[in-house]
Order: structure tokens, then C-alpha cells, then sequence
């Protein structure tokens, strides 16, 4: 008997869980935070290695350092370099990390540290206006060559990929011809092919990657071509004309700006050394949401008290759910609606069977000493009043008492909400002499039954890391409660209880 | 384990405890009339003005102070009931039924001291028996004298009749009769006999106890097969007028039968049990749904 009036309700509650759910899948895909807790992800740790002798004269290196390589994203940058100035310039597409020393002599090494993750999404924006060619001039007997083999490579082209495809395949040595053999030489040839690219119109430059192998050191850059193809910058092996870049190639400097240039310093050498570590995927997504616009919705970036506090206060909805779940549908009794949420959050902080032991002891002592109280005849709310310090006293002893006897879990005692405790133990008691010592049973097993559902949900490790990292989760957690509020349905317990009923179908 | 599954329960009708929430209480109970049935005080009051008779009243204790009043008014008392008058379920409700020196007498025979009611009065003012623990007033009634033909059947206490009031309509009735396990009092879970009673005549169906069926009284040992009670027409209309009194759609009106008075309203409740139907054998559903079309 749904009537009209309740589609509204239907539909906003499944928009609520739907934003939950596509809000947390949305930033899975968006930052990377996983799913589950365990997951690691790889990182490369790249060192570069700048070495060079000083003349005792005022210093600047300066080293280009990669701001956006294609297929990787940079997680931490760090130099290391005592006594000297360093600073990062970023300026016009290329970034350059630059060390001064205003007077050194002697053999010196300066360190540059950085994180890479392998990112497949990530590309480097293109640039916003199309990259100008330098014509070069040519003397005779060159600018015949290169005029040949340009209209060659050209004639079987169509784009400015295949032109380069054709240009390199044309200046391999085993087709090379009579022309190309006039122009190349071993140290020239990746400059002829940008020059002979540009003077064609095709916008060229040279570019350095870096082949990542597991704990490799003294390693050198190996030089790409990157042409532009009127949309973005692409990148060829210079020798095979193969597109792309490889997945294991760390393009560390792309453009025209130099790898490395020393003033004021002699034999510089550059060399790099690298290594693959793992960090945990969260910590990775906590470190990348930082710089992302999506960052605003996490917590990652509250300080670590606030984040504790609220990893607990996150774990408060699944507890309500619980209880919801097991007083609508399954129908068991508790005494106080939330007290064993309030239980198992203390379960939480104290692990369970020394915090059921802490619990039981506290709340048997308190009914003991209740009884002594309802006998004074006393105003309800001094009663409970005297019942809180009863139950701090309490406390107090037990947790002296299990540590005297080398017992630590004693103290744990002091996790639990004296407050709820003493009103959980005047309910009780009232309950005790109004109804009957079963009814005690049966109300305080179900809460403690309860609160330990509620704490074996909340202890679970991925709850834990669900409800914290994707907080939004908890539209879907507010539209089941919200769910549940409209069931209508029989309590399990009901099917028990309505058994004498069979006589009568 | 024995299990009745949902399916014949929905055949039987049988109104379960999340569906009355939603789609009856929360649907025809104002929630500003609650207060109303609530409260004992003010049920007395609003009931007395549409001509429904309830027992008398002999005392309000609102303050701690009038407690020692209370002491000289009771001496002059055979018997009384003191209720808490926003107690629930039957909670915090103590009859007096006679006196032996200077100890009272409670109806389970028990002989307490005046220092004992006096405690009593002062857990009532503190809200111990308040349904949301909030302070209370205790109010004293002149002790209700049951009929005899409905008092053989119960062991010590006053049979009480509810009837289940659904927009006016009474849609279903028992006889609650207290036993020893009930130590007195007319209430279902606390171990009293509830017989169904057909609701066009007052005769009566089937008779539960803790929720089993019985066919006799456990204590008094009478058959509970062919009750019949007694002005039922008078009973009916004393219900519906509850309905205009306080414009609660879905409600318990509790009646009892009073040897000298006549049929005397005890008090209304806004969430009444779903045991009724027990005692009855059927379920309510058909029956609401009947007044709902």
C-alpha cells in the first residue's frame, strides 16, 4: 500500500546513494585512491648527478629538470648540494633547477632527487601557438643533398609524421646513398634530422630520455626527435622512426634548452642512477590530491589530530546502520537506541574481549551498587549523578587494580562514555525490578550482541579506509538508513514471535 | 525453532510492528495530540468534556512538598491507585487495596509502609516512570471496584478491557485479565492474559498468554472460552467518543468495569501492541484497510 506520495522519497533516495557511489568511483578514477587498503603502486626514484671542478670562481648550474614527461607524473622533487644556493626556474615550457655558490674550487657533486609514478593519462599540455621553424642555410655542395633527399622523403609522404618516418628511414646507413653519406656523420645526425625537418617546415626538436632498469647507476640519456605535427609535439626513436614513447623511457628534457650548463666550473658531467620503490597507493593519492582541485573533498589535508579524530567520527555512521538494520529488520531489543554504538566505538579504541571484559565488570559492580542507592531514596537526578562517580570510581579501581596485577587492558576501561555507562546502569536496574531479571538478559545481550556486529563493521580494516577516504560514501550509508525508515515489512524477530498464528491460517 | 513465514502472516493480515509505525501511527497521530494520552492528568480532563467517565480523582502530586499531604489524605483511604501521569505501559503504577494497621496493602497482597509510597511519589516527580524521563506529576485515583462477573476471571487486579480505535471505528478488542506471573497489572508482556473479543458482540474468541494460546486461566482456572461482557454497546461508543476527544486516528482505549460506576476509561494510548491480534486470532490489516477505503 505505497501510495503516490512516497515516489519523491524513492527517487531522492536513490539519487543519494547514486551521488555517493559515482562521487567515490569518480575520485578512484580521478586520484587514484583505492579501493582497498593493501594496494602499492610503483615509483621510480631517479637521481641525477651533476659532477664538475671548480675554479674558485662564483658558480651556476643549472640543470633541466623535467616539468611534464609524457606517461609519468612527478611526485616529490629534492636537491642535495651542502652549501650551495638552489632554486627551480620555471620559464617559458622549460624548467631548470639552478645551483650558485659564490666561490668554489675543487671537485664538486650536487644531487637532484625525484619521484616519478607512471601515469599513462598524463601528457603535456600542448603548446599554444604553433612552434616557428628555423630555415638554416645550406652551403653547395649540402644544400643540394639535403634538397634531394627532402624532395625524396616528400614525394612518398603525406603527413609530417611520414615525412619523418621517411627522412629517417632514407638516412639509415644501409639505404643511404651518395647525398646522405656527404651529410652524416656519427655526432651530427640527430641535429642534421632536426635541421633538415625544420628547413622542410616541419617543426622539430631534440629531446633526452632516460631508460628506467631497477637499481641502475651511472646511466645516460638517450636523445629522442620530437616533432610537431601541427596539434602536439610527437616523439621518434631517432634510428628506428618508432612513435612514441616507450613505457620504460623517461623523456627528462624535451625543446631546445641545454641538459646542463656550468659557469664558473670545469669537466661537468651529468650521470643518473635509479630505483624502483612502492609506496602505498593511499599515501600516493594523499601526496598527488595536494596539487589537484579535487583535494578539497578529502581529509588528507586537515592536520593528522583532526584526521584521527574524524577517521572515528567517520566510522559513527556504519554503527547507526547497524542498529538500524538490527532493530527494523531483525528486531532485536537494546536498551538505549545508540548506546551500543557508543559501546562500539569504545570497542574500537580498547580491541573486544578485554573491552567486554572492562564493560561487563564495570556495569555488573554499578548494578551491585545500585541497589544500595534505590534503597536511599533518592531524586532521580542526584541518583544518577551519584552513579556517574560510583561509576569513575569504578574505573578508577579497575583500571589500578588490572595494573597493579600487570594487567594493561585494565586501563582501557576509561574508553567508555562514563555517562551512557551510568544511565545504561540505572536502566537496567529499573528494568531489573519493574519486569524482571530475564528482560535485564535479554535487552542487555541484544545491545551487547549489537554493539559487537557494530564493532566487528567498524574494526574492519576497509571500512576503515572506505569511510575515511571516500567520506561521500556516506550518502549511500544516509540512504539505506533513510531506506530502512520506510520498510514496512515483518521483523525476523516478529516470525517467531506470531508462530501461534498458524492456528489460525 | 518454530517460524511462521511471511507469507501466511501477510494472508492472516497480521499488522507487524514497523508497518504500524509508518503507516499508521505516524500517518493519523498528530503529533501535537500525543500529549493528550500521554498524560493521564490531562486524558481525564479532555475526556470529561465529551461525557466519558473515569475514575475519580483524589489527588495531584506535582511538587515534593505535597508528598506529606499526600500521607493525610491517604488515611483516610481504604484503597487507591497511584499513577505516574505520563507512565507507559502500565509502569510506575502502584494500587492500594486496602489497609492493615498501619502498613497499606498492594493488590498483590504485599504490605508496605507509607515511607515506601512516599518513595514511590518521589521517583514518579523525578520522571522515573516518564516516558522521555522528564519530571512528572503522580496523580491518586479512587480505587476501581471490578465488576464481579469479569473479576472472577482475573487473578488479584482489575481486568481491563482495550479496544483498538482506527479513525473512529473500533476495529478490534480483548479482555486482559492479570495473573500471578503479572504480578497484578492488566499487561500483556508482563505475563497477563489477554482474550480476544468479538468486536460486534463482546463475546470472546481465544485467550493468550505470553503470547500461547490457553484455554484456561492459569491461576483461577476458569474456562475463558464464553466470556461476555456486559453493556459492549456502551463500550463502543465510550471508544469512539475518545477518538472525537482527542483526534488521535489509531489508538488503544483501555476500559475497566466498575462494580458501582459502569464502564470508567482508564487511559488511551497512542501506540497500542500488536498482541491484540493474538488474543484475537486475526489480523488487523482487513480490518483497517476496510475503514481506510
Amino acid at each position: 500500500m505505497t501510495s503516490p506520495s512516497r515516489l519523491p522519497f524513492y527517487i531522492a533516495v536513490f539519487l543519494l546513494i547514486a551521488a555517493g557511489i559515482s562521487l567515490a568511483v569518480w575520485r578512484h578514477i580521478e586520484l587514484g585512491i583505492p579501493w582497498l587498503t593493501g594496494d602499492q603502486r610503483p615509483v621510480w626514484m631517479v637521481e641525477a648527478r651533476v659532477d664538475f671542478d671548480g675554479a674558485s670562481d662564483p658558480v651556476v648550474a643549472s640543470l633541466n629538470v623535467p616539468g611534464q614527461p609524457p606517461g609519468f607524473s612527478i611526485l616529490t622533487e629534492q636537491a642535495a648540494s651542502p652549501g650551495y644556493g638552489f632554486s627551480i626556474i620555471d620559464k617559458a615550457g622549460s624548467r631548470r633547477a639552478e645551483w650558485t655558490k659564490r666561490e668554489v674550487s675543487g671537485p664538486q657533486t650536487l644531487y637532484f632527487k625525484a619521484q616519478f609514478v607512471p601515469d599513462p593519462g598524463a601528457e603535456p599540455t600542448p603548446p599554444a601557438q604553433p612552434p616557428e621553424t628555423k630555415r638554416l642555410f645550406w652551403e653547395e655542395p649540402q644544400a643540394t643533398a639535403v634538397r634531394e633527399i627532402l624532395a625524396q622523403a616528400e614525394a612518398r609522404s603525406s603527413t609530417p609524421e611520414s615525412m619523418t618516418r621517411e627522412l629517417i628511414r632514407l638516412m639509415q646507413p644501409d639505404t643511404r646513398v651518395q647525398n646522405t653519406t656527404l651529410l652524416v656523420s656519427e655526432e651530427n645526425y640527430l641535429q642534421l634530422l632536426v635541421n633538415m625537418l625544420n628547413h622542410s617546415g616541419i617543426p622539430a626538436r631534440t629531446a633526452d630520455g632516460l631508460k628506467l632498469e631497477d637499481a641502475r647507476r651511472r646511466q645516460q640519456l638517450t636523445p629522442f626527435l620530437q616533432i610537431y605535427n601541427g596539434e602536439q609535439w610527437l616523439t621518434l626513436n631517432p634510428k628506428t622512426a618508432a612513435q612514441g614513447v616507450p613505457d620504460d623511457i623517461l623523456l627528462w628534457r624535451q625543446g631546445p634548452e641545454s641538459l646542463l650548463d656550468v659557469v664558473g666550473g670545469d669537466n661537468s658531467e651529468i650521470s643518473f642512477s635509479m630505483l624502483r620503490q612502492t609506496v602505498p597507493a593511499l599515501q600516493l593519492a594523499a601526496m598527488q590530491s595536494k596539487g589537484n582541485g579535487l583535494g578539497f573533498l578529502s581529509f588528507y589535508e586537515l592536520p593528522i589530530e583532526e584526521q584521527s579524530m574524524f577517521r572515528m567520527l567517520l566510522l559513527l555512521p556504519l554503527g547507526a546502520l547497524v542498529v538500524a538494520f538490527m532493530r527494523i529488520v531483525i528486531g532485536i531489543r537494546t536498551s538505549g537506541t545508540f548506546m551500543p554504538v557508543l559501546i562500539a566505538v569504545a570497542f574500537v579504541q580498547t580491541t573486544l574481549i578485554p573491552g567486554l571484559i572492562a564493560f561487563l565488570s564495570v556495569v555488573s559492580i554499578g548494578l551491585m551498587m545500585r541497589g544500595y542507592l534505590s534503597s536511599l531514596n533518592l531524586l532521580l537526578v542526584s541518583r544518577i549523578s551519584a552513579l556517574i562517580i560510583l561509576v569513575i570510581f569504578i574505573t578508577a579501581g579497575l583500571s589500578i587494580f588490572g595494573y597493579q596485577m600487570g594487567f594493561n587492558t585494565g586501563m582501557t576501561v576509561t574508553f567508555f562514555p562514563m555517562v551512557i555507562i551510568a544511565w545504561t546502569i540505572e536502566r537496567m536496574s529499573i528494568l531489573w525490578e519493574e519486569e524482571s531479571g530475564q528482560e535485564v538478559l535479554i535487552q542487555g545481550s541484544g545491545s551487547l550482541f549489537v554493539a559487537i556486529c557494530a564493532y566487528l563493521l567498524m574494526s574492519a580494516p576497509l571500512a576503515g579506509h572506505l569511510t575515511f577516504n571516500f567520506p561521500e560514501l556516506h550518502f549511500a550509508v544516509l540512504g539505506l538508513i533513510l531506506l530502512m525508515g520506510q520498510y514496512t515489512g515483518y521483523k525476523l524477530t516478529e516470525l517467531k514471535r506470531f508462530t501461534p498464528m498458524k492456528a489460525y491460517d | 525453532m518454530d517460524w511462521i513465514s511471511p507469507r501466511s502472516l501477510k494472508r492472516l493480515g497480521m499488522l507487524n510492528m514497523n508497518r504500524r509505525n509508518v503507516d499508521y501511527i505516524a500517518r493519523y497521530n498528530e503529533r501535537a495530540s500525543y500529549p493528550l494520552v500521554d498524560n493521564k492528568l490531562k486524558t481525564k480532563l479532555v475526556v470529561a468534556e465529551y461525557g466519558v467517565k473515569t475514575p475519580k480523582l483524589l489527588q495531584v502530586v506535582k511538587q515534593q512538598h505535597e508528598i506529606s499531604r499526600f500521607r493525610e489524605m491517604a488515611e483516610e483511604l481504604a484503597g487507591f491507585a497511584i499513577k505516574p501521569a505520563k507512565g507507559s505501559g502500565g509502569k510506575g503504577i502502584t494500587v492500594i487495596t486496602g489497609r492493615d494497621e498501619d502498613f497499606f496493602v498492594k493488590a498483590s497482597g504485599a504490605r508496605v509502609g507509607a515511607p515506601v509510597l512516599e518513595r514511590h511519589l518521589t521517583n514518579i516527580l523525578a520522571g522515573l516512570y516518564s516516558l522521555a524521563g522528564t519530571p512528572d506529576v503522580a496523580i491518586v485515583e479512587n480505587l476501581v471496584e471490578s465488576s464481579p462477573s469479569l473479576a472472577r476471571y482475573s487473578h488479584q487486579g482489575v481486568p481491563d478491557i482495550r479496544i483498538v480505535v482506527f479513525q473512529g471505528y473500533p476495529v478490534m478488542a480483548m479482555l486482559r485479565l492479570a495473573t500471578t506471573a503479572s504480578d497484578g497489572k492488566a499487561n500483556l508482556h508482563q505475563g497477563a492474559v489477554g482474550v480476544g473479543l468479538d468486536i460486534s458482540t463482546g463475546k470472546s474468541l481465544n485467550a493468550v498468554q505470553f503470547n500461547r494460546p490457553i484455554t484456561l486461566h492459569p491461576d483461577t482456572g476458569l474456562a475463558l472460552g464464553n466470556i461476555n461482557i456486559d453493556a459492549w454497546g456502551e463500550m463502543l461508543e465510550m471508544a469512539s467518543r475518545c477518538y472525537e476527544a482527542t483526534g488521535l486516528g489509531y489508538m488503544g482505549v483501555d476500559i475497566v468495569v466498575d462494580a458501582n460506576e459502569g464502564p470508567l476509561l482508564l487511559e488511551l494510548n497512542a501506540r497500542p501492541g500488536l498482541a491484540i491480534q493474538m488474543a484475537n486470532g486475526r489480523g488487523l490489516l482487513p480490518r483497517l484497510r476496510a475503514v481506510e477505503a
